[in-house]
Order: structure tokens, then C-alpha cells, then sequence
């Protein structure tokens, strides 16, 4: 038997299965989804979700595919918030810490209140990357802000306009190109590859009949 | 925490733990897989399929959901659409904005095309975004591009199209260094060596990654280049049906918005479908992994207008769907939790197969134990096994989950299970397109002139099944490919007279096969509200 639970879509009341995610107790009521539905599975920021328990002061943010429904929750889903994505050419970027400046100063407006952190859907310490945009250490930030789906929560949230997602953005971009550390081997690589190292090897492989791709396959060494 | 049902079982998992991280077993030999995946894999269940009675694959066989949206009526009928005044008039037509798409818009706005995407959905709302345990590129010195051939040709049950194979493992570390240099941020050592794993089927540890976020990081990082590049994103309005010219050229895309349903026209010199996968089509009613949008839409576009399509029979269920909680049931739990050292165990506590396998063999093997063996565990949505993730600690050292799998922990966390500490239980879900729409190596479909296809709507560069990692290595390398070379088409093009007979003339092989039906495709969404 299942068990039913009070759910406010929009304000509007319905009985739904406690054991349903949000995003199904709306299916469940009959909504057909199109805004605020993606990966259904917590990587895609689509359904990014504003919440409040009746009696509790607190408003609770969530990915709708992610959370159960409780008794008495009041949702509004938040599918699209307006975030400020600033244009630049990663090719030419300023890679130090006066990019920020350039691009999002409105992150040095910071007033430390947190709102973002709580705000997280993923748990992220936002307002920490944050600060490591500002002080240039984009290392950390893109550290500190890698599981982000980017589903603008923290933002919506914020009294100084940042659009955190946007920001760790450009911080992960300017360390994986600029600052992580080059990769030898791949360049190697690539190279060999346009000198026509291996045409020969892989030439061969077109034309072998399957018998014998057969028999190169099933003896081939394993790495351990 | 689990219930106490699950407590036994636990027990005997727990267990033997120590004992199982020692055990190398054993892999089957090329006779026992043939005959597993014969007895137990859901592409060889003769019943699923039906025969296409009409279209360029006619007396092909398909699974029945496939067979039913691509034998369906069209969404619009010519009339419905006025061609001589088109809203969009563009050289490069993009249709889905996936890791495919965004890779072609790129390459093609390089190439200096005038490039447009439409996407049902938003830009990045693609399986590119779910992909989570890595990319393939034969890039260290005890590999070669060769090597990564024989794995794939092998894995895919040597069926793959070898000229598209060539391209993708000859292309795999220049599409690497492009994503790198864009400013992907894959897993590296102090040195700037990659830090790579095996998948299933793999010979040499080629698996790139970014955590297990690697298809995330890829898809967003392209999208804020494509946004870099302001080319034009259409969000929210599916591609309904191609135009073709007089002379049966592909020429643009009749268009839908998503919420209003307003029509509008969109003239191109050539077009790029790059619509994705077909898991939400639930073929034998399988949970997906797939994202909301994966519905096939690509390959109803195509076979309407008479493209072929090349293994259209063969779907991937990925071994390690999640069988537990139900809320998250059929969600996926990436391979690089198996690579990572984790074993894939019985109820008995038994480990039951090697962990790396191929997909196909995997799962067939995981629905031979449930099954037929009965060592499965009941998990209130069906059967699963253990995959004791605990393993990947003891093996890789405290706080290795936390580092290479985040995604994973953090999945299961919501949900009060510590895969630090406890096992999840498994079953396979439907996972992936094995076939798709026939190309040459340069991306254009066999047999549509302007029509171009890249990512999981091809058929063809996988043969049979495809390795983990390659199909988000597949969708930069063919998703660049089809931007430059559609981008080059482009310039020498003059586009002919619109038109949409096909749509009449598809209408009318409906009618003369007998077929009798109310489905209209392409499917756009699942429909999953409660009636």
C-alpha cells in the first residue's frame, strides 16, 4: 500500500506517493514536462527546484530528479534563471586574478552571507570558490567548484548579482588550458600520428579478413 | 542503510570481501560469450523485433517501439508550412546540442559558416551531459592508435564500418589535445600525464577522465564556447521534418517550438542531424540511463526522407544500471566504478565474472545470474547483483571514491547509502544507440546529398556494441568532422526549390504496406505524466 503525502505544485495541492522524486510526483499529478526536466539523473541543472516544509522559515533549494517529496512541501521549480554569461576568446583571456575584474567584478561586491552555500543543490562550498576566483586562484576554484551542474540556484539567491556558475566557469576553462600541467605524451602523439607512424599498422588492419581480426583479437595482450 | 532484507546478503558480501579483492577471475573465452549473449542478451529475444515493411530498410528487423515511431505519420502535412519565406536561412543547420552538435557548430563557425543549432531542449540537455567514466585515446607509449582498433573492432563483434573506425581511433588524441586546449580539464598527474583506466574490453588503460563528471565537463565547456562564438542557439524547438530540394538534396528543416507549436522554416545549404540516442524509447521496457530527450528523433528525420540506417537492431544495455532505490532506478552507475577494482557480486557473495567484460557480454551475464541462476537480489523494482564499490577503497587507498567517483557517492548519499562503506546493487539498463543513420567517412549520410550525421544518431562506427569511452571520443571526432566538412559542402552549394512531397509519398507507402496507426513521430519527449 502506498503512502500518500500532501504536495503544493505551484500552490496547487496534490496527493502523491511519498516515495516519488518531485520530478515524478508532477508527472504523477499529470503534468507533462517540457521546461525543467533534463538528464533526470543530476547532472544537468534543468530542474533546479525552490522549496518550503509548511511551518518551516526556511526555503530549501533542491534538483527535483534528486528529492523525495515530503508531507506538506510547497515547490516552485525554478527552470531557467536569467545568469550572466560574459563573452571572451580563451585563446587571448587574461589568465591572471584582473580577469574577474574585467569580467564578473561584481564578485569583489561579495557581503559574505553564505545565501549561496546554502543555496547549493549539489552541497558545493559556493561562496569559498567564490573567493577564490577573487583572489586569482583559479586552481582551487576549479577544484572547489567541479561538481557544479550550473542550474543558477546560488545566483538566484544572491544579494550582489554574482552569477556563480558562469565564474567557476571561466576559473575551470583558464586551469584546464593555461594552468594544469601540458601533457607530454599526447603531444607526442599527435604528432607521430601526422607523421604517419602508424598509417602502416592501421592499413594493415583495413584490409586483414575477419578470421584473422578474429584471432588478433582473441590472443591480444591485456595490459595489466 | 539497507533494510533489513537485504541483510543476509550483505553479510555474505562483506564477508568474503577480502577474499574477492584477491580473486583474479577468470574472462570468458570467445565460445562462452557467443553463446551467453545468444541465451541471455535482450538484442537476441526474436520476439522484441519487428520487420520495417517500408522505407530504405524495408525487411529489416527493429525493435517494435523503433518500428512504430519510424512506420508513423509525419507531425505536419505540406500544407501546414509555408517554404517560400523562411524564418531562418542559414549554410550549416545543426539539429540537437549535444557534445556532437556544439563540436560541429564550433568547427563549422572555424570554417567560417554561418552556422545555426536548434535543440527540443536547452544546449547541453544531451547524453554528452551523463556521460560520466571517460573518453578513449591510444595516447601512452605502450598503446597505439591500432591497438584501440583491434579492441573496438573486436568489442563491436567485427561489424564495424573499418573506414569510420580508422577515423575515430586515428583522430582520438588530436581530439583529446582540442578539448584540452579549450580548456576541458581532464584527470592528470604532477607531471601532466594523464591518469587513465581500463573499460570493459579495453587492452590498455586509455579511459581519459574528468572525475566522474567527464561527459559533464566536456558538454559544458563547449557550450560556453559555442556561447563565446555567439552563434545562434534555438532552444526549445525540435526539427519535425527535413526539406529536401528538387533534386532530393537536403535543404533545411520545418521547425516546432516546443511550447507555443508554431511552425517555422529553416532553409540550409546543409544539415547536421545530431540528435542523439533512443534509450527514453524504452525498447523492451527497460529503464534508461539516457536523457529526457533521447527519443530517435534523428533517425525518424533521416528514414522519412529515405536515409538508410545501418544496425538499427542493436541497443546497448549498460550492465550497471542502478537497480536500488527505486528513485533512481535504471540510473547509471559509470563503469569506472568496475575500473576503479570494484567486483561485480552475487547474493551468495560470490564474484560471479570478470568486472570488465564488454557491455554486452556484462549485462548478459548479470541477467544470466538473476534469472536463470537465481543468485540475484530482490530490490522491490526488480533483480539486481552487488557491485561492492568498498573494494575500490581497500584497493585505491581511503578517500579514492571521493577523488575519481564524487558523482557516484554522491547519487547513492542522497539516499543514505555510503558506497564507501556498502555495496549498491545493479541490474542493466538501456543505455546506448549501436546503430543509427549509414555515413561515409566524411559524415554525409550514404545516400542524401547535404544530409550529415554526427554522434549517437550513427550508425555503423561501433559495429555491434561499442567500448566505454568511445562515445564521447565518437561524438568530438565525428561531431568536428561533420562541422568542417558539412561548413566546405556548404560553399559550393545552391539551394534548389523546397519541398516536402516526401511527406505525401511516405503517407502513401504507409497506406499501400497495410500499416494502420495513430503514432505521429519524430517522438520529441516520453510521455510520462499519469493518465
Amino acid at each position: 500500500m502506498e503512502n500518500m503525502v500532501n504536495v503544493f505544485l505551484f500552490g496547487k495541492k496534490y496527493q502523491v506517493p511519498d516515495n516519488l522524486t518531485i520530478m515524478r510526483a508532477m508527472e504523477y499529478a499529470g503534468y507533462e514536462l517540457v521546461r525543467g526536466c533534463g538528464c533526470r539523473n543530476g547532472f544537468c541543472g534543468a530542474c533546479a527546484t525552490i522549496y518550503r516544509i509548511a511551518g518551516d522559515r526556511e526555503l530549501k533549494a533542491c534538483l527535483a530528479c534528486q528529492t523525495k517529496v515530503e508531507d506538506n512541501m510547497y515547490v516552485a521549480t525554478l527552470p531557467f534563471f536569467p545568469l550572466v554569461k560574459q563573452v571572451y576568446d580563451i585563446e587571448t583571456v587574461n589568465t591572471t586574478e584582473q580577469v574577474m575584474m574585467q569580467l564578473y567584478p561584481e564578485i569583489y561586491a561579495c557581503v559574505g552571507c553564505n545565501a549561496c552555500t546554502k543555496a547549493c543543490t549539489q552541497g558545493l562550498n559556493v561562496m569559498q570558490y567564490i573567493a577564490y576566483a577573487q583572489r586569482g586562484d583559479f586552481e582551487a576554484c576549479a577544484e572547489e567548484s567541479f561538481d557544479c551542474v550550473m542550474c543558477g540556484v546560488c545566483s538566484s539567491r544572491c544579494p550582489a548579482g554574482i552569477s556563480h556558475p558562469q565564474v567557476a566557469m571561466l576559473a575551470r576553462r583558464i586551469n584546464g588550458k593555461y594552468l594544469a600541467p601540458k601533457c607530454g605524451h599526447l603531444e607526442d602523439r599527435v604528432q607521430e600520428i601526422k607523421d604517419g607512424t602508424f598509417t602502416e599498422l592501421i592499413e594493415a588492419l583495413m584490409q586483414k579478413p575477419v578470421e584473422e581480426m578474429k584471432e588478433l583479437y582473441n590472443t591480444r595482450e591485456i595490459e595489466k | 542503510m539497507y533494510a533489513e532484507q537485504f541483510q543476509k546478503s550483505l553479510k555474505a558480501v562483506e564477508e568474503a570481501r577480502e577474499a574477492n579483492i584477491a580473486l583474479e577471475p577468470k574472462r570468458m573465452t570467445a565460445q562462452q560469450k557467443e553463446d551467453l549473449l545468444a541465451e541471455f542478451h535482450p538484442d537476441y529475444r526474436k520476439d522484441e523485433f519487428t520487420e520495417l515493411k517500408i522505407g530504405p530498410n524495408k525487411g529489416d528487423k527493429v525493435p517494435h517501439e523503433l518500428a512504430e515511431t519510424l512506420q508513423a505519420h509525419a507531425r505536419i502535412s505540406a500544407e501546414d508550412v509555408n517554404l517560400e519565406n523562411p524564418q531562418y536561412d542559414v549554410d550549416v543547420l545543426i539539429i540537437g546540442g549535444g557534445g556532437a552538435g556544439a563540436s560541429a557548430a564550433i568547427e563549422a563557425s572555424d570554417a567560417g559558416a554561418n552556422v545555426m543549432i536548434v535543440t527540443k531542449l536547452r544546449i547541453g540537455d544531451a547524453n554528452t551531459m551523463m556521460a560520466e567514466g571517460g573518453i578513449q585515446a591510444a595516447d601512452k607509449p605502450n598503446d597505439s592508435p591500432a591497438i584501440h582498433f583491434v579492441d573496438a573492432f573486436g568489442g563491436g563483434h567485427f561489424a564495424a564500418k573499418r573506414e569510420l573506425l580508422r577515423k575515430l581511433v586515428c583522430d582520438a588524441p588530436e581530439a583529446i589535445k582540442w578539448l584540452n586546449e579549450l580548456g576541458v580539464e581532464f584527470d592528470k598527474d604532477a607531471e601532466g600525464n594523464m591518469i587513465t583506466t581500463h573499460g570493459g574490453g579495453t587492452s590498455r588503460k586509455r579511459m581519459h577522465a574528468a572525475k566522474d563528471y567527464s561527459g559533464a565537463e566536456i558538454m559544458r565547456t563547449l557550450r560556453d564556447e559555442v556561447l563565446n562564438r555567439q552563434i545562434p542557439v534555438v532552444d526549445f524547438t525540435a526539427a519535425v521534418e527535413l526539406i529536401l530540394d528538387e533534386n532530393g538534396k537536403c535543404a533545411g528543416a520545418v521547425l516546432m517550438n516546443m511550447e507555443t507549436k508554431e511552425l517555422m522554416v529553416a532553409r540550409a545549404k546543409t544539415v547536421i542531424i545530431a540528435t542523439g540516442g533512443a534509450g527514453r524509447m524504452h525498447y523492451q521496457g527497460f529503464p534508461t540511463s539516457n536523457h529526457y530527450g533521447a527519443t530517435a528523433d534523428g533517425l525518424v528525420l533521416g528514414y522519412r526522407v529515405g536515409a538508410k540506417l545501418l544496425y538499427a537492431e542493436t541497443l546497448q544495455y549498460h550492465p550497471t544500471g542502478a537497480a536500488f532505490p527505486e528513485q533512481i532506478f535504471g540510473a547509471l552507475v559509470t563503469e569506472k566504478v568496475r575500473s576503479l577494482g570494484a567486483k561485480l557480486v552475487n547474493a551468495n557473495g560470490e564474484v560471479f565474472m570478470h568486472p570488465l567484460e564488454t557491455r554486452d557480454v556484462a549485462a548478459a551475464s548479470i541477467i544470466r545470474e538473476c534469472n536463470a541462476r537465481s543468485n540475484g537480489i530482490e530490490t522491490g523494482s526488480g533483480l539486481g547483483v552487488w557491485l561492492d564499490t568498498p573494494m575500490i577503497e581497500k584497493i585505491g587507498g581511503e578517500g579514492t571514491i571521493m577523488k575519481r567517483i564524487p558523482a557516484m557517492w554522491r547519487m547513492f548519499d542522497k539516499y543514505g547509502i555510503d558506497i564507501r562503506k556498502e555495496p549498491i546493487l545493479v541490474y542493466p539498463t538501456l543505455h546506448y544507440q549501436n546503430g543509427g543513420l549509414d555515413i561515409k567517412e566524411d559524415g554525409e549520410t550514404t545516400n542524401i546529398e547535404n544530409l550529415f550525421v554526427a554522434g549517437e544518431a550513427v550508425g555503423g562506427i561501433h559495429g555491434r556494441n561499442r567500448l566505454m569511452g568511445n562515445s564521447l571520443l565518437d561524438i568530438i571526432v565525428f561531431g568536428r568532422s561533420a562541422g568542417k566538412n558539412a561548413a566546405q559542402k556548404a560553399k559550393n552549394t545552391q539551394v534548389g526549390t523546397m519541398t516536402l512531397s516526401h511527406i505525401a509519398k511516405f503517407e502513401q507507402e504507409i497506406e499501400d504496406a497495410g500499416i494502420v496507426t495513430d503514432t505521429v513521430s519524430p517522438k520529441l519527449l516520453p510521455s510520462y505524466a499519469r493518465k
